[in-house]
């Protein structure tokens, strides 16, 4: 889900990049606020957690590869906003140091992975699991299903992103520019790879962690009942 | 403190060379020749964009430790290493300044 440099237009760089600024803003003045001094490790590891988990590329039958990116995971035990930032770390340095995901398009990626991603996945959360004890069938289950359709949001934002291309931008040839392929190839193709292995792998991801902070440290989870708004541990 | 989330850490850099089994490509991601291979042509504006940015280790790989599997392992692994502790760095360090400025803030109001 990492767009590489080319595949979008400049312009729709620019545009992505420009939704992020405010994006990023929000969540460092939330951080800011809320933010614990003994919680810092904890974010630092979740976005390590996260640059690590993308690194288990799976096979997909088609011939391609996925990988799961733990956003969900991150916004449900450190709040939504401090797992945009986490995300955020995490993807511009694989873009600055490893080339994965392009520089001109990190607007397009924290968006779609820094962004889409974790804010569904906590509210798809908050909606299923809200008030479940910390390691509870439900909150295992819930901690799934969000992670699953989370990631199959940012990766169906993906995809939207790479169909438009061929249909703004074309040479003048007629040619296109940018991404070649449009909405009726991009959309099946990523999200046939991430509703069939990656969101699942995504799902499992979350729900592994979830059993294991509970098991050694419930009161590491972000409290429940202020949802999304303070990132503080439960006391 | 936070020991166990470490060892998990850890364990995840040892195993992320499962990580390259997986052969080919994800979708949307191929280089300018895998893309001619398939369309026959690479995007004029693709071409311009394309090597925008050379990275360090592209495709978290250290060419300097040579071609072999072994050696890709090992610059996988590397690379996690690598990636893990500039990621940790920044997160840090962005903390840091938030949780600063929030002091002075509060040392302001005062």
């Amino acid at each position: 889900m990492h767009i590489p440099d080319g595949y979008l237009s400049p312009s729709t760089c620019a545009t992505l990049g420009i939704v992020m600024v405010p994006i990023w803003y929000r969540a460092s003045a939330k951080l800011k606020e809320t933010l614990d001094i003994s919680r810092i490790p904890l974010l630092a590891m979740g976005a390590v957690f996260s640059f690590l988990i993308m690194m288990f590329n799976v096979p997909i039958p088609d011939g391609t590869t996925a990988h799961a990116i733990g956003a969900t995971l991150i916004a449900i035990v450190l709040g939504p906003w401090a797992a945009a930032i986490s995300m955020s770390v995490a993807l511009v340095i694989q873009a600055l140091v490893f080339g994965d995901g392009g520089i001109l398009a990190i607007g397009a990626n924290t968006f779609n992975m820094a962004f889409i991603a974790p804010f569904t996945g906590y509210y798809i959360y908050q909606l299923i699991g809200r008030n479940a004890s910390p390691g509870s069938k439900r909150q295992i289950i819930a901690g799934a299903v969000a992670g699953y359709i989370a990631i199959n949001l940012a990766a169906l934002a993906a995809s939207i992103e790479f169909g438009i291309q061929p249909l703004l931008f074309t040479a003048a040839d007629g040619t296109p520019l940018y991404c070649p392929y449009g909405l009726n190839v991009a959309i099946p193709a990523m999200m046939i790879t991430h509703l069939s292995i990656a969101g699942i792998v995504e799902g499992i991801v979350t729900a592994a962690a979830l059993k294991f902070i509970a098991h050694h440290s419930a009161d590491m989870m972000v409290n429940p009942t202020k949802t999304g708004e303070e990132a503080t541990p439960n006391v | 403190m936070y020991k166990h989330y470490w060892l998990v850490l850890l364990v995840l850099v040892i195993l992320s060379p499962l990580g390259l089994l997986a052969d080919g490509t994800a979708w949307g991601e191929w280089d300018a020749a895998g893309l001619k291979e398939t369309l026959g042509y690479v995007p004029q504006g693709m071409e311009q964009l394309g090597d925008f940015w050379q990275s360090l280790f592209p495709d978290y790989s250290m060419i300097f430790l040579g071609q072999s599997t072994i050696s890709q392992y090992a610059g996988y692994i590397l690379s996690a290493i690598i990636g893990s502790a500039i990621i940790y760095a920044a997160m840090i360090l962005i903390t840091k300044l938030l949780v600063r400025q929030k002091n002075k803030l509060v040392c302001q109001n005062k």
